[in-house]
């Protein structure tokens, strides 16, 4: 028995395969048995890597449906609660330190709207959405080796990235300030935790620009390597999307 | 740092000395013994642990169990405590789904489903060790929660809020449930992801969908199920953990919390859960089943939508675990008809393994004996099931035995009737020998006996009244009898899966003790082309890509018709099998890292439950093996080496297509 018997067996390919079979040939014994274990042939024409961080992202998309639910639950939980005047939710927002007539208007209002800025985190997420912009040049220039453009543009993602994050470190703080702690209420619990997630996940993307940056700067990031900025890509524009749904649910609709 | 070459270790010795990550650790090569098992990237081996780890933690969970039935053996037993009893049942319930069943699945999927699909590896070697060794190193941590902390959790192990809380439940035993199964989680969901590209993107030429086994279908099926299930689960979690450690107040109902939050949340994640449980082993038999019944499986394609439609309503049915918590008339009413409507695809299944061993000419070895097992118990626990889709009936039966004897059916009866089947199965192709029939057929026969002994009495108990998790009951309620009967039963049942462990360890030393003879590619006459290599399966799977022309690919290549049409054997499979020739072959090379970061994850675990300075030894041991993890090329592209032979995975003439194992930040992600 040996390799040629093996291929010998009586089975007629379908035109796909006699390309494969003619390369193997073509290249003689020596590369016959080449180790094509890493997606050689990709069944589905997409390469693993992409294919895996599709398949991560949908996995996140749960992730986040559960956590947007979460936070919607336990909003309506805490208004209800709220309005009804239940003395032990309105005891651990004034523990908090939250100024009496910021919880007067909450009970007014119905809504927990008035805590929000919602000029100033329009601002920060045009910035977050501007910077999938970026990104998509990022790529472009480093698919056509426009190394020195491909910095500039992974370097403003990242930059954009931060400037995002810092506005959600301010206004968390000016939360804080204003009373709403996270173990205070279930809204300061749903919010910060929701809130927090998408904030780690946009640090964690930053991370990676940053170190697309590090690997760019030691010429190790060229066009044959753009599908790793694509898939860093991917990921990017996925947070981004999951802030559009978390801005629109948590501070646009009341 | 990375340098371009010597990406992959090259069995043949060609490799190039040791690369230094960080100049901690060399890339081991030639590692043998201990040092292997713990750095290996081989799909196959790691295929084994996750078999070792859940026989393992199968005597744990066992034990658990033994001692439940010596408590509830009579009435007004005092042999456990109630606490030592609540604690029990809790960690029987949580290592029997999260270390048992889940990782004997995972077994499975690792070492067959690559085979099944004619590649080397899965797609991420590393990331699958990682998926075991993080499964492994939860699995340990929760069971650490026996010996510190204040005790084994005592929560069940569907852990209802507000119970889970502080308020009710002060001890760290909740957390090590919460922190380990988190941990566990995590692996699940890598190793999901690794395991539906290998299926999706790896697949020998001419594989198309339609033409993988079944049981490559109910992998890929099972992984989608764990890909969305494990983050919901993740995120309950995830609020438990902010609740109890960090002070907020999700299923805090001073504060206005719903509990009833945690329940849909779990049950999201725990009724695929159960489908991701039962579906490998349903594979498992949709490939015993033929080759014992000479026959191909009946109706591939209605098999193969059945499990996916499974997959799919599998999602829609969770709240029939809640038709007592107060969801209101609607929601049961439409729970309960999905529920109804989900038992069709799993009739589909059970009428097509019948009409495949309708007619064929039954060979009744032990393999397929356990698949019989298996076809008949989940029918029994499938029709058990039925009844609980109705709500009425159900709220009756909610909390009692009834229950409990219809989810052993289908766990026990079911998934692990058809694991069993599954080891004796692929035994040769694993480990070169068969197990022995003789014992195996006893420890069939004994199984049998003692599971219906001891789940059968559960149906009538449950009927009576009898609650669970209760730790003891009065004579004048009249459970005595059949609660001794399950006793016995358990005992007889332990004694079964004992015979089990026997026969592995006598089958060893009687090959042994003959010389360790050949047991030859194809011992079972198989169809599918993972007997068309050696057993034990070389390192390396397959000399060549397999070609795949048609379903059951291997059988066609044996078997062809004649002028009258009629089949005729043109080979043996042992002729026709690929010698297993490792020329040419470059294997990835085996890493640290993948342990490394998995063992920093219980210490990051045990940070949060005892002392959050712990958390610097163990973020700076994650980061640091995430960089050297991520500084260890696997599979590097470089365009500046493409003369082919003998550099391993970076020459390959079309490397550019990006189609890499793991660039470098993968790990960030």
């Amino acid at each position: 028995m040996t390799d040629t018997a093996a291929r010998e067996m009586p089975l007629e390919p379908e035109n796909e395969l006699q390309d494969d079979v003619a390369v193997v040939d073509d290249h003689g014994s020596d590369i016959a048995g080449h180790d094509d274990h890493e997606g050689h042939h990709s069944s589905l024409g997409l390469s693993n890597m992409k294919l895996a961080m599709w398949l991560f992202l949908g996995s996140e998309c749960l992730l986040f449906g559960a956590l947007i639910s979460t936070y919607l639950l336990s909003k309506a939980r805490f208004l209800t609660e709220l309005v009804a005047l239940n003395p032990r939710v309105l005891d651990g927002l004034r523990d908090g330190g939250m100024p009496e007539e910021l919880i007067q208007e909450f009970i007014a209002e119905g809504s927990v709207e008035p805590i929000f800025d919602i000029p100033f985190t329009s601002g920060s997420s045009f910035i977050l959405l501007m910077s999938s912009l970026t990104m998509v040049f990022a790529h472009k220039a480093v698919s056509e080796g426009n190394y020195r453009n491909s910095r500039v543009w992974l370097a403003a993602t990242a930059l954009l990235g931060s400037t995002f994050m810092a506005g959600q470190v301010y206004e968390f703080t000016i939360f804080f300030r204003e009373g709403l702690t996270y173990g205070g209420s279930l809204f300061g619990s749903g919010f910060f935790t929701l809130t927090g997630f998408h904030g780690a996940h946009v640090t964690g993307g930053i991370i990676m620009l940053l170190s697309l940056l590090v690997l760019s700067f030691r010429g190790k990031l060229q066009s044959n390597r753009a599908e790793t900025v694509e898939l860093v890509g991917l990921y990017w524009h996925f947070v981004d999307i999951v802030w559009v749904l978390i801005f629109t649910i948590v501070y646009l609709i009341p | 740092m990375t340098t371009y070459d010597d990406q992959l270790a090259l069995p043949s010795g060609l490799s190039d000395g040791p690369r230094q990550p960080l100049g901690i650790f060399a890339r081991p090569r030639n590692a043998n013994g201990f040092v292997d098992w713990l750095t290996t990237v081989d799909h196959k081996k790691i295929g084994i642990m996750y078999g070792a780890a859940s026989l393992f933690f199968l005597i744990i969970g066992g034990v658990a169990a033994l001692l439940i039935r010596i408590q509830l053996a009579t009435p007004n037993n005092t042999f456990l405590s109630g606490d030592a009893y609540n604690r029990i049942f809790t960690m029987h319930g949580t290592v029997m789904v999260f270390l048992v069943v889940m990782p004997m699945g995972a077994a499975f999927a690792n070492f067959l489903m690559p085979l099944q699909v004619g590649a080397r590896d899965v797609a991420f070697p590393r990331i699958n060790a990682f998926s075991f060794w993080v499964f492994f190193a939860g699995g340990l941590m929760l069971n650490t929660s026996w010996f510190i902390g204040g005790g084994a959790p005592n929560g069940g192990w569907f852990n209802y809020a507000p119970n889970n809380g502080v308020a009710f439940s002060p001890a760290a035993g909740i957390d090590f449930w919460n922190i380990g199964l988190l941990i566990t989680g995590i692996g699940s969901l890598t190793g999901s992801i690794n395991l539906i590209t290998t299926v999706l993107n790896m697949r020998a030429p001419g594989m198309t969908l339609m033409k993988m086994p079944i049981f490559v279908w109910m992998t890929l099926v099972t992984q989608f199920l764990l890909l969305f299930a494990i983050p919901v689960l993740t995120v309950a979690q995830v609020l438990l953990a902010a609740d109890r450690l960090f002070g907020a107040n999700f299923f805090n109902v001073e504060l206005g919390a719903d509990p009833l939050l945690w329940q849909h949340l779990f049950w999201i994640f725990g009724h695929p859960e159960v489908y991701l449980m039962i579906l490998p082993a349903f594979g498992i038999v949709s490939e015993v089943i033929p080759t014992f019944a000479r026959k191909p499986i009946f109706g591939y394609p209605f098999m193969v939508f059945s499990g996916v439609a499974i997959g799919f309503m599998g999602w829609g049915v969770w709240a029939h675990h809640m038709f007592v918590s107060g969801i209101g008339p609607l929601s049961v009413t439409a729970f309960s008809v999905a529920t109804m409507f989900i038992a069709v695809p799993t009739g589909v299944k059970i009428l097509n393994w019948l009409a495949t061993m309708w007619g064929g000419k039954l060979i009744l070895n032990t393999a397929m004996l356990f698949s019989i097992g298996l076809v008949t118990q989940f029918t029994i626990g499938g029709l058990s099931g039925v009844s609980h889709a109705i709500a009425p009936s159900d709220t009756q039966q909610t909390d009692t035995y009834y229950i409990v004897a219809h989810f052993h059916y289908v766990l026990f009866g079911g998934a692990l009737f058809g694991f069993v089947a599954g080891f004796y199965f692929w035994w040769p192709k694993a480990f070169g020998y068969r197990l022995g029939e003789r014992l195996g057929k006893w420890n069939f026969w004994t199984m049998v006996l003692g599971f219906n002994l001891t789940f059968g009495p559960m149906h009538i108990l449950g009927l009576q009244g009898m609650p669970r998790r209760m730790q003891t009951y009065d004579p004048a309620m009249g459970f005595g009898l059949w609660n001794m009967v399950a006793s016995w039963g358990s005992f007889i049942l332990a004694l079964g899966i004992l015979m089990l462990l026997v026969n592995v360890v006598q089958s060893h030393l009687a090959w042994r003790r003959a010389g360790r003879p050949n047991v030859g590619a194809d011992p079972w006459d198989g169809r599918t082309i993972e007997w068309s290599i050696q057993s034990p399966a070389p390192s390396h799977n397959f000399d060549v890509d397999p070609a795949v022309t048609s379903l059951d690919d291997f059988w066609h290549r044996k078997y062809q018709p004649d002028e009258t049409g009629k089949l005729r054997r043109i080979h043996t499979g042992d002729e026709i099998a690929q010698p297993g020739d490792p020329t040419g072959v470059h294997l990835p090379a085996p890493s640290y890292w993948p342990i490394v970061l998995a063992m920093s994850m219980p210490i990051v675990g045990y940070a949060l439950i005892f002392n959050l300075w712990l958390m610097i030894p163990g973020v700076l041991l994650m980061t640091l093996s995430l960089w050297g993890w991520a500084l260890e090329p696997a599979d590097d592209l470089d365009p500046h080496d493409d003369d082919g032979a003998g550099q391993g995975d970076s020459a390959s003439p079309d490397g550019g297509d990006g189609a890499t194992a793991e660039p470098e930040l993968e790990t960030v992600s």
